[in-house]
């Protein structure tokens, strides 16, 4: 009824009883912070953008990079981010069919939907806690050259990356962390790697079927895969032995990858998690009864807009982190 | 909170009877479209990795522009800026668009510029 002209003195469009754009204060207001949110989001997607085109030919393959499905070995690259993505679009569902039980004010459908995007959101913020980890651990290992670039290994035989366990030689070396507190207290080390670079290069001299592949992508799309006389020529400009990932260093490539990485699955992983807090609260006024007296569920709606907002924001994530 | 839905989708050539299977609806448009992302991501066609345009590679663009027709559908229909009064709805959507291609254009030019020095100057930095 948007034509209705309403002529009584509380309700002319300065009295207050005017709505503009037909939508209350609340959602006026979360649209706002959706709006600026938005903003935000892309302020960091754009600078990911920014620092890939600046290292367009080195960036790493996200492909070679998010292999892991939990309770499964082997090369699967995408189906659990997949599958993480379809969790939460699912949760999105639920959602609107809470807001939609909430429309016509049918309470205990509410909570059940409720409940449902819940859970749903939980398995997502697990989901990325165990993708972290696993990212954190890395899996096969590198070296990092005198320039911050990284090498990483090939069998030569079955062209699948070889792990620093495969070949590095176990050499009679005892080297033990430096702590803090045996030494001068503002020097320690970070982590101690499991091979070292001597054990490491030793090894790879050792194994005539292990080459080095670098950075760079080749035409085909593809990291450069180095004949073995180039490997071990490159090998002499190895400095450090690197296993997973930190802010500082990673295996997988570009040390910006992997900051990106924390910083904006991060940022997302904690607007999934305060998502979840606030659909609790909601969830809990709903049992209580809270809009059955409003009269009306706005709340949800409300609280319904963030959390599509989250799964928006989802699908930018996963199209230039995973898939591009 | 009277709320009226409006029920069509791709332009009303599908109209659905309820709100409820209007969502259900959307969710099976929004699944198979990231099956799709994943399917190409996984075999890489090479008549998409090859080609490019406007400098980046036709698959890219495909993966980019699927991924707006996502956010089209979520924001249409699950954050029901369909059902708005069509003003908020171009207060919300144009304004970020707006700005984020601004963002888009010069950022991105100047990491190509820096590209080409780190290409073409005499700086080395992979080593």
């Amino acid at each position: 009824m948007d034509t209705t002209v309403t002529t009584g003195s509380d309700e002319n469009v300065w009295g207050g009883g005017n709505q503009p754009l037909n939508a209350s204060y609340g959602k006026m207001m979360m649209w706002f912070f959706i709006v600026s949110d938005a903003l935000t989001f892309s302020g960091f997607l754009v600078a990911y953008g920014f620092s890939r085109f600046k290292f367009i030919e080195t960036w790493p393959i996200a492909d070679e990079v998010f292999t892991h499905v939990p309770f499964f070995h082997g090369n699967y690259p995408m189906y659990y981010v997949a599958f993480m993505t379809f969790i939460l679009i699912m949760s999105s569902v639920t959602m609107v069919l809470a807001v939609d039980a909430g429309h016509k004010m049918k309470q205990n459908k509410v909570i059940f939907y409720m409940f449902l995007t819940i859970i749903g959101g939980a398995i997502f913020v697990g989901s990325q806690a165990w993708e972290w980890a696993t990212f954190i651990k890395g899996d096969f290992g590198a070296l990092e050259t005198k320039g911050g670039r990284i090498l990483q290994f090939v069998n030569a035989e079955t062209g699948e990356r070889a792990a620093l366990a495969d070949f590095s030689k176990t050499l009679p070396e005892d080297r033990t962390k430096h702590q803090s507190y045996n030494g001068i207290w503002y020097q320690g080390e970070g982590y101690q790697t499991s091979y070292s670079l001597n054990e490491v290069i030793e090894g790879f001299k050792a194994n005539p079927n292990i080459l080095i592949r670098t950075e760079l992508i080749s035409e085909e799309g593809e990291k450069t895969l180095l004949s073995r006389k180039e490997s071990l020529a490159k090998l002499k400009d190895a400095t450090m032995v690197v296993e997973g990932a930190n802010l500082i260093r990673n295996e997988y490539g570009s040390r910006l990858f992997a900051d990106f990485f924390f910083f904006i699955t991060g940022f997302h992983g904690f607007h999934v998690f305060s998502g979840v807090v606030i659909n609790v609260i909601i969830f809990f006024n709903v049992i209580l009864g809270t809009y059955e007296r409003r009269g009306h569920y706005e709340m949800v709606e409300k609280v319904g807009l963030y959390w599509h907002f989250v799964d928006l924001v989802w699908v930018f994530v996963f199209t230039f982190f995973y898939l591009v | 909170m009277a709320h009226e839905h409006k029920l069509e989708i791709f332009r009303g050539l599908v109209k659905f009877k309820s709100n409820i299977q209007k969502i259900w609806g959307v969710l099976i448009f929004l699944s198979i479209v990231t099956a799709i992302e994943v399917g190409l991501g996984i075999v890489k066609p090479e008549v998409l990795t090859k080609n490019y345009f406007l400098g980046m590679k036709l698959l890219n663009w495909i993966f980019i522009i699927l991924t707006l027709v996502k956010a089209y559908y979520i924001a249409w229909d699950f954050m029901h800026l369909r059902d708005e009064k069509s003003s908020l709805r171009r207060a919300v959507v144009w304004t970020p668009i707006f700005l984020v291609s601004y963002l888009i254009f010069i950022l991105l030019f100047e990491a190509d510029y820096i590209y080409n020095v780190f290409k073409d100057s005499f700086l080395a930095w992979n080593f």
